[in-house]
């Protein structure tokens, strides 16, 4: 067996590995039913959730807690996923700024107890770069 | 008035472009076919050179339209209403251009014109034709992504020629008055709003246009049957190709550390990845082909992964412009609706060129002899294969999106998501990869040189970069250990550290040693230096990085769970000092940029009036001694940006300095913050606003409290003492509009704040009989002061004082040990890769005639003593 043959196994044998890795280091998107039921079997692996915030009928948001001059680093909202469960998260970090404007929600942590702590929050909002709507005020000008 | 002219123009242009690149692309193909020297060779060449001339020309006229429609402010078209505004600089006007898609689709096919150009000159009569087929080819799939045809469902690009009225067809406006000319546009994304963002861009693109060459050479080589000769253009334009893509991503990571406030150079977003992945591939396959060219060996190899890092920049493309990142990343560019195209284009290179490949796999020479353990060549094999390991790595969890859309295409749902904490994912191989790269870069060179000096033996080579090695690695671990800089124990990253010095004092040895006769050869051994630097840069920034900025307050919301939670932000009131880290930290109040003025000015000191872009100054504002504005002048300001000022100041050297970190609250996409940076010898302090009180929210005052006094009189307010000094006549008329008949006066008082005293003048005036009050604001101290109430016959006047909360900041800092190592790093490796260019481009005219031959042996003597 020549050295290039050895090499080439070598290569084989760490993209495989790269693979796997890749495969038990990626996250899964989920619902919180099985966030809490993950955290229940002891499994504190971190997950994706995809969710809405909690409005009450006038569109307001319900259950957001956050008092910056009180601990800057503690921010807490309920999220309600795909499956309509809700759920307290809590985020140990200052609140987004445009946090109450997003459409959809996604984060990323795991259930402790009876909260879920995320770590990430990625927000989607409307037309973040693609405004379509123009200023008709401009026209009576 | 609607400008039709201009966007027909510039649209026209582009069909002429994608026409006449059709067109060179068949006659340069039909040229390369041809026999050789034959009349009809010439005639398809001279057709196909004059195709190509009228692309060039076009697609400088569809860059001359796109540019007047944003420089003439032309908002009737969509390009110049959603990228530009009316209060851009002009230098940011280069940046709206390439901002969207069509405009950098543009700048791509811009740079591969001018190349196009440089190739046709130079390439020499053997490549002109195939390389330029290929070159057109590609170019015919770049002017048809700004095509902007639509034929029944299909759309053939996106033009940046189209109308508001013909994009927004459901708009009213347009349907009320199609003429309708919005006054201004929506501006440009203000995190583009950095000079970077000026100047990377063209340099990314130029990297991604130059990588392009050295395929095209690749693909005329099998296509021409030409296996070796197309080596030597391609290394010196491989060369410069990595170079450039490599400085464009340094310039976007310093952009990201400057503008960003993700607290770092690389977040390992998708977008930063689709980039490096291509570069550690074609780094590859330079290290490749001086194998080949020193000793024919890895030939299909340098195939191989020419072509794929030419693949890989379609696939990055694919990536960042088709919207299938998705939520996965924080900055691809907006989904056009081009992915079925740019998939298409994605797929038929990637046929087309694997194709030929496997086509002609058994043509390309091969060596059967073994290489050596003890031989340079062998190691750089091992380095291309490690490179080309770490950007598979980065490729399979970067295209984890990719797999969902391909399963959903194909009707399985998966819901698999990028990893949880995606830095230490990356990490954990690349940083191994780096110390990889390191071992091998020092043992490859040295035994890479040791050739030229037959006799000395290995452990010569070795003994000394080894000794030194062992030297610093101890000293640097020893300072360490007595506290003088980062502890370092983790023994991964001692073994980066290691490896790196070594790669360091190896290259050093070959450059002091070998090379110091001949210092144009040198560029190898320099760019080694950069890369070990950089390895060195980033292990201390990134492994040591440490937030300063911890929340000692002891004031916690909830103790869910303990305290081992990270608090990684501190909340700063108005002048009050705060203890973070060495420092004692002060939030002093909130600035504004004044053109003309080299310095922020404090909002304080200027009068906003209706026009946001303009304010009236409150007092001099002067630069150093010299006063530019009285009071009362107008100046125009830029109100979207607000700079905090914040002192620190360190505790044990009483040593101060401020910094300004800004943010901006954008109504499409909320706070953007930006860092401010300090930068000390060893390390940089990096700071950056996280939270501020909601300026779109009205303030809540306190319930007024009314206060009688007399002239000389004290207030006691919220631990503040004012005194009321007198009743003089109203100065600051500008705010008042005072008409004769008018009467208007202030109330001249004395506000003691915790660090300085400040004057209100809270002014009473009466018009036709009318009372009008307007109150000063003082934002330091929560204070709104209001002259209530005169009774001239008492002599006595009704303060009313309002309280609110006092302003305040969130500050997050940290400290990024040797950030500068890396910068460094970067300058020194790319001095190495313009030295290597330099001299292969020298070696490719002296010695061109030598390399004709298959594998002569003229020819390896002469590299032998030039490699």
């Amino acid at each position: 067996m020549k050295r290039i043959h050895i090499i080439g196994i070598l290569v084989i044998a760490v993209a495989i590995m790269i693979i796997m890795s890749t495969a038990s280091d990626a996250s899964v998107y989920v619902p919180f039913s099985e966030a809490q039921a993950r955290a229940k079997d002891g499994d504190d692996t971190k997950v994706h959730v995809v969710g809405r915030l909690k409005k009450d009928e006038k569109g307001h948001i319900v259950g957001m807690k956050y008092d910056p001059t009180l601990d800057p680093n503690y921010f807490s909202f309920v999220l309600v996923d795909t499956n309509r469960v809700e759920q307290q998260v809590v985020y140990y970090s200052p609140k987004p700024q445009d946090f109450d404007r997003s459409e959809q929600v996604v984060i990323t942590g795991n259930m402790k107890e009876n909260v879920f702590v995320a770590d990430k929050i990625l927000l989607k909002c409307p037309s973040k770069y693609t405004e379509n709507e123009v200023k008709v005020e401009t026209a009576s000008l | 008035m609607v400008n039709t002219l201009i966007g027909d123009l510039g649209h026209y242009s582009v069909i002429l472009a994608f026409v006449t690149a059709l067109v060179s692309a068949i006659a340069f193909a039909f040229a390369s076919n041809a026999k050789e020297l034959t009349p009809e060779q010439k005639d398809w060449k001279s057709l196909a050179r004059g195709a190509f001339f009228v692309h060039v020309i076009a697609v400088f006229g569809i860059i001359f339209c796109l540019f007047n429609i944003i420089y003439a402010h032309r908002y009737e078209y969509h390009y110049a209403w959603s990228h530009s505004s009316n209060h851009l600089p002009v230098h940011y006007m280069i940046s709206c251009f390439w901002e969207g898609q069509e405009g950098s689709f543009l700048l791509w096919i811009f740079w591969h014109a001018l190349l196009g150009l440089v190739l046709i000159k130079f390439a020499g009569k053997k490549w002109e034709s195939p390389v330029m087929a290929v070159f057109s080819f590609v170019q015919l799939f770049l002017t048809s992504m700004i095509l902007g045809i639509v034929i029944g469902d299909l759309k053939i690009g996106s033009s940046p020629f189209i109308l508001m009225r013909d994009f927004m067809t459901d708009a009213p406006v347009f349907q009320m008055d199609p003429n309708f000319v919005p006054k201004d546009g929506t501006g440009l994304n203000p995190l583009l709003q950095n000079y970077w963002m000026v100047i990377h861009p063209p340099v990314l693109f130029l990297g991604f246009a130059a990588t392009l060459v050295p395929f095209a050479f690749a693909i005329a080589g099998l296509w021409k049957r030409e296996f070796s000769s197309w080596t030597k253009p391609a290394l010196s334009w491989g060369l410069f190709a990595a170079v450039v893509l490599g400085v464009g991503i340094m310039m976007g990571a310093y952009w990201a550390y400057e503008t960003l406030n993700f607290g770092g150079y690389w977040n390992w977003d998708p977008v930063e990845n689709a980039v490096y992945i291509p570069w550690l591939v074609l780094v590859g396959a330079i290290h490749t082909l001086l194998a080949y060219r020193k000793s024919r060996t890895a030939l299909r190899a340098t195939f191989i992964l020419f072509i794929t890092s030419f693949l890989l920049v379609l696939y990055a493309t694919f990536l960042t412009r088709s919207g299938i990142l998705g939520n996965a990343s924080v900055h691809s560019f907006t989904d056009l609706g081009l992915s079925g195209q740019l998939f298409t284009y994605l797929a038929a290179f990637v046929v087309l060129a694997i194709g030929l490949l496997v086509y002609r796999w058994k043509n390309i020479p091969a060596t059967e002899k073994e290489i050596a353990t003890y031989s340079g060549e062998f190691w750089v094999f091992v380095g291309a294969a490690v490179l080309c390991l770490g950007a598979f790595q980065v490729l399979v969890t970067t295209s984890i999106p990719v797999y969902n859309a391909f399963m959903g295409f194909i009707g399985v749902k998966t819901n698999v998501a990028l990893p949880a904490d995606q830095i230490a994912h990356y990490t954990k191989f690349q940083m191994w990869m780096g110390i990889a790269i390191a071992m091998l870069s020092g043992t490859g060179q040295l035994l890479w040189w040791r050739k030229q000096k037959d006799g000395t033996k290995l452990s010569e080579a070795f003994m000394l970069p080894l000794i030194f090695t062992g030297l610093f690695a101890a000293l640097i671990l020893l300072v360490s250990k007595m506290g003088y800089i980062e502890r370092i124990d983790n023994p991964v990253y001692i073994l980066l550290l290691v490896t790196s010095l070594y790669a360091v004092f190896s290259n050093l040895a070959i450059l002091f040693g070998v090379l110091r006769k001949n210092v144009s050869i040198a560029g190898g051994a320099v760019a080694h230096i950069g890369v070990a630097l950089m390895l060195i840069g980033v292990l201390f920034s990134s492994g040591y990085s440490n937030i300063i900025s911890k929340n000692m307050s002891g004031m916690v919301y909830a103790r869910e769970f303990g305290d081992d939670i990270n608090r990684d932000n501190v909340l700063l009131w108005r002048n009050a000092a705060t203890d973070m880290g060495p420092y004692k930290v002060t939030y002093k109040g909130q600035y504004l940029e004044v053109e003309g003025l080299p310095d922020y000015v404090n909002k304080q000191q200027l009068f906003r009036i209706e026009d946001e872009y303009k304010a009236i100054a409150r007092g001099p504002l002067k630069d150093g001694d010299k006063v530019l504005y009285t009071s009362g002048d107008t100046v125009n300001i830029s109100p979207e940006n607000t700079y905090y000022e914040v002192e620190f100041k360190n505790r044990e050297t009483n040593e101060a300095f401020t910094l300004y970190p800004r943010a901006q609250v954008n109504p499409q996409m909320g706070l953007l913050a930006s860092p401010d940076i300090k930068m000390f010898g060893t390390k940089d302090l990096y700071t950056h606003v996280s939270t501020i009180p909601d300026p779109n929210e009205e303030k809540e005052w306190g319930e007024l409290k009314e206060y009688q006094v007399k002239i000389g009189d004290t207030i006691f307010v919220n631990d503040y003492v004012a005194v009321l000094h007198g009743i003089e006549q109203a100065k600051d008329t500008l705010l008042l509009n005072l008409k004769p008949g008018d009467v208007a006066v202030q109330a001249d008082m004395q506000v003691l704040g915790e660090r300085r005293t400040y004057h209100a003048h809270p002014i009473y005036a009466i018009r036709d009989r009318m009372v009008g009050r307007v109150p000063e604001e003082i934002e330091d101290l929560g204070l709104r002061i209001m002259l209530m109430n005169i009774d001239p016959e008492k002599g006595a006047f009704t303060i009313g004082i309002n309280t609110t909360q006092k302003d305040y900041i969130i500050l997050k800092a940290m400290e990024k040990p040797f950030i500068s190592i890396l910068w460094i790093g970067t300058l020194i490796m790319s001095l190495g890769f313009v030295m290597a260019i330099v001299r292969h481009y020298k070696d490719g005219k002296s010695g061109g005639a030598a390399t004709k031959g298959p594998a002569g042996k003229v020819t390896i003597k002469r590299e032998k003593q030039l490699a």
